[in-house]
């Protein structure tokens, strides 16, 4: 094996990730004083919050009465009950405060005539719990995940905060007693490899939609955060809820955010029905992600969708108003024109259901805190947090609603940062590091990157999109999961013949391939496992074979471990936290839009 | 940086992949690579590719020429849908996105070649870290005396936020800096229009109460008054901004000033 240098690094805290999350526990450990670095594999302002559009929910009632309790209640009843309420309560309380220290931050979110921050109509969000329409989303245009990520940068700057880029993360360090030392991280520009020791890392890696063929999601989002800590021997949480989006754009799959559906958009089939009336009597087109994209679904079985295929329905915006339009949905109206050739003022986008989120992650409690099973419950991994889209606090159970991701990344990003910044004191002594714990990991990365199999890297990836697409969709059922499992199973022990062909350090692109490979496909069998194991319909799993939601037997999270070397998987489960810390519990009912 | 491309570089003999055998419709492009092992040489290799195998954009082609024909082959992308800015390349002489440049409208030739006038690290991957410590170095963040309210937004009526339309958009992709002639030749000591375009969205941003200060670093015969009007950087920009308006605004700021 090639004997690789190392360069050694201390910090008090090291985040992974530089999207919404990463950034917001960066700058605010760095704001406290901790010796914080913030590897990314991607310069900060290209992480895949930057494509988030329509806005962070927070209940500021600048369009009208609201009440973060009400901002409780739907996302409590949005998550299918599967969310922890304790973690809801915080989220949707702290909400008004997090926007208001971005706006303070600069964000430039759209106006109201009396210059206070615009607030648009979302999915699932209601006032008096479920009797009225909220308006709810504090919007920048449609490029809010975009504004949002810019400012967190700029705050970053201005506040120092030390950033390794295009730095790739390998695997945490571990060590015997199970607590996590600091992580191995491989820099792409000149192709040293660096052995970053922190009191604290803060795992904010974002989803991992690419198992997918089709998804919202960037080329990078590729759970590398959920495969680092499913190969430290932790469990992942609710894998099986994944979200598939109402639109994205037939073919492309590029996202058109379900705030062109809150400014007064609607969906049609074949014969140009209005079809949510349907589903929905009540929300229609604002009923939950999951919901609307069932409904889809359904019309293109039932023969209802249009074009050559009878695949995709009809996302109309052509009857409003040119200027509303052009002032608060620029950005999907250009993506609309470049991906689907289509003038949003004149004519329909052809949109599919496509996979956009993962509900599931990292399990976490309320400080970010990543916990692992235990004899009597679970406890917290010492060293270790995850925050955002990599983690599962739960905030959003087993379906999320729309806005509430944004508004996760900077509750728990904040969180996270005055968690550590109470427990640590900054420059503290490292201990010294276990001999050997570089070893298996730098091996394993000799060994892909000189893999010389028969199948490469795009192959694999290909095959992997292209099962999860055909065997974990929006409805499933035992046979097809099983069928997947199958094939996933043999994917898996092919990765032994993988090909790679770069052999270089310097920007090795198809070894960044094969190893986020590698990621993804644990988070695919674990997800699929979870989709199989869980026998009932909640949220966005939807089990031909189990339509009902069975609170009996499943009002409880999915913890899945997979083996790092065989695939093998086994489960275990914790109960859903039902008592919000301070308000009375919102007990499990009906859920109907 | 050890591993940038040496001044003197000479283009070797490429080589040429046709991976299009039988297709109806194919187009060759013409891509430039460099990685430090190849020393002083780069080289222009050429690959004839199905264009109905693969999707609309030259991304797709990028990501097919990967996946199915060299692996080795290295760039930047992410969001695939023109927000992140990591795909911007020098595409058929235009600094553009890879990812929302379709591949009808480029010619039957694609001359594919990393951003002008930057170090190369390794084929169509530049090193961009001079562009973002000129980011860093305007303060792009927002500046106050007056402590924000403690329970409320900063007031500002949707005129004033308007202002910030066409500027705040900005991906921060280089294609129009690295399009400018003036740029190229004084990189070192003049902003170039992407900085200066994010110079100027904090100068009318109402919040701000730095105006005087902004205007004073970029009072200098280099870091502003370098732009020459040649509109390189409008032309190009990939999300439809204009970067030599906003420099425009500033200098006439700068001679408003001094009436």
């Amino acid at each position: 094996m090639t004997a690789y240098p190392i360069v050694e690094h201390r910090y008090d805290v090291v985040v992974i990730g530089a999207g919404g999350a990463g950034l917001r526990a960066t700058m605010g450990m760095a704001l406290k004083g901790l010796k914080t670095a913030c590897v990314t594999k991607v310069f900060p302002t290209r992480s895949h919050t930057v494509a988030a559009q329509g806005g962070m929910s927070a209940a500021l009632g600048n369009m009208g009465e609201d009440d973060w309790r009400w901002h409780m209640y739907d996302t409590v009843k949005g998550s299918d009950w599967l969310g922890d309420q304790d973690a809801i309560e915080y989220m949707c309380r702290e909400a008004m405060s997090c926007v208001l220290e971005l706006e303070h931050q600069g964000v430039p979110f759209s106006r109201t005539e009396d210059g206070r921050i615009y607030q648009r109509s979302f999915g699932g969000m209601s006032t008096h719990f479920g009797k009225g329409t909220a308006q709810r989303t504090c919007a920048a245009a449609d490029r809010t995940g975009h504004a949002i990520l810019h400012t967190l940068y700029q705050q970053s700057l201005r506040h120092q905060a030390h950033f390794l880029v295009e730095y790739f993360a390998l695997d945490l360090l571990m060590d015997e007693e199970g607590n996590c030392r600091g992580v191995l991280a491989w820099n792409l520009d000149d192709g040293s490899l660096h052995c970053l020791l922190a009191h604290t890392v803060v795992l904010a890696t974002g989803g991992y939609g690419r198992t997918y063929f089709s998804c919202t999601s960037a080329h990078t989002c590729t759970g590398d955060g959920a495969g680092m800590a499913a190969r430290a021997g932790l469990p992942l949480q609710d894998m099986e809820f994944i979200q598939f989006h109402p639109t994205g754009i037939y073919g492309a799959g590029c996202l058109i955010t379900e705030g062109a559906r809150g400014e007064g958009g609607y969906l049609s089939n074949s014969s140009g029905e209005h079809f949510m009336e349907r589903y929905a009597p009540s929300a229609r087109d604002l009923a939950s992600r999951d919901v609307v994209s069932r409904a889809i679904t359904m019309e293109v079985r039932e023969g209802r969708g249009l074009g050559p295929e009878k695949d995709y329905v009809h996302l109309h915006l052509e009857h409003l108003d040119a200027e509303l339009i052009e002032k608060r949905l620029p950005g999907i109206s250009e993506t609309a024109r470049i991906f689907a050739g289509v003038d949003v003022i004149r004519e329909p986008i052809p949109v599919q259901p496509t996979v956009h989120y993962n509900m599931g992650g990292v399990p976490t409690d309320l400080h970010g805190q990543v916990l692992t099973h235990a004899e009597n419950g679970m406890r917290v991994v010492p060293g270790l947090y995850a925050i955002g889209e990599a983690a599962c606090v739960s905030v959003h159970g087993a379906n999320r609603l729309g806005s509430n991701s944004l508004l996760d990344l900077i509750v728990f990003g904040r969180a996270a940062a005055e968690h550590c910044a109470a427990r640590l004191r900054p420059g503290a002594p490292h201990k010294a590091m276990p001999k050997g714990l570089l070893d298996p990991i730098l091996e394993k990365f000799d060994k892909l990157r000189n893999a010389s199999g028969e199948i490469s890297t795009a192959e694999l990836r290909r095959e992997m999109q292209k099962i999860m697409q055909q065997n974990a969709a929006v409805f499933r059922n035992r046979e097809i999961l099983r069928e997947g499992i199958e094939k996933l199973r043999r994917l898996w022990e092919n990765m032994d013949d993988i090909k790679l062909t770069d052999r270089s350090l310097v920007w090795n692109t198809d070894l960044v391939e094969s190893w986020e490979l590698g990621n993804l496909l644990a988070c695919a069998m674990v997800s699929i496992h979870s989709a199989d194991n869980r026998t009932e319909s909640r949220g966005a799993h939807a089990r031909e074979d189990h339509p009902k939601r069975d609170d009996q037997d499943w009002l409880k999270h999915t913890l899945c471990w997979i083996d790092p070397e065989s695939g093998r998987t086994r489960f275990a489960y914790r109960p859903v936290q039902l008592q919000p810390a301070e308000i009375d519990s919102i007990p499990p009912g009906k859920r109907v839009y | 940086m050890a591993s940038q491309l040496p001044h003197k570089i000479k283009i070797g003999p490429g080589k040429t992949v046709c991976a299009a055998d039988g297709a109806k419709h194919k187009k060759r492009f013409i891509v430039y690579r460099w990685n430090q092992d190849e020393g002083d040489t780069a080289r222009l290799d050429t690959f004839e590719i199905p264009v109905d195998a693969c999707g609309p954009m030259v991304l797709d082609a990028l990501i097919y020429i990967k996946n199915r024909i060299d692996s080795t082959l290295t760039f930047r992308r992410s969001c695939r849908e023109g927000i992140c800015g990591s795909c911007a390349m020098n595409i058929d002489a235009t600094n553009t996105l890879a990812c929302i440049r379709t591949i009808q409208e480029c010619p039957e030739e694609i001359r594919i070649y990393p951003l002008p006038h930057l170090p190369v690290i390794k084929d169509l991957v530049p090193d961009m870290t001079h562009f973002y410590a000129q980011y860093t170095s305007i303060k792009p963040w927002l500046q106050t005396h007056t402590p924000a309210p403690p329970d409320r937004e900063r007031l500002q009526s949707p005129e004033e936020r308007e202002r910030l339309d066409g500027l705040y958009e900005c991906i921060l992709c280089a294609c129009c800096s690295t399009s400018c002639p003036s740029y190229w030749w004084n990189e070192d000591r003049y902003l170039g229009p992407a900085t200066l375009l994010q110079a100027y969205r904090w100068i009318v941003d109402s919040r701000d109460e730095n105006t005087g200060e902004r205007l004073d670093d970029l009072e200098d015969p280099f870091r502003l008054f370098r732009c020459h009007t040649i509109m390189n950087c409008t032309s190009t920009c990939p999300k439809q901004l204009n970067p030599a308006r906003a420099i425009a605004e500033i200098k006439q700021l700068m001679v408003n000033r001094t009436l």
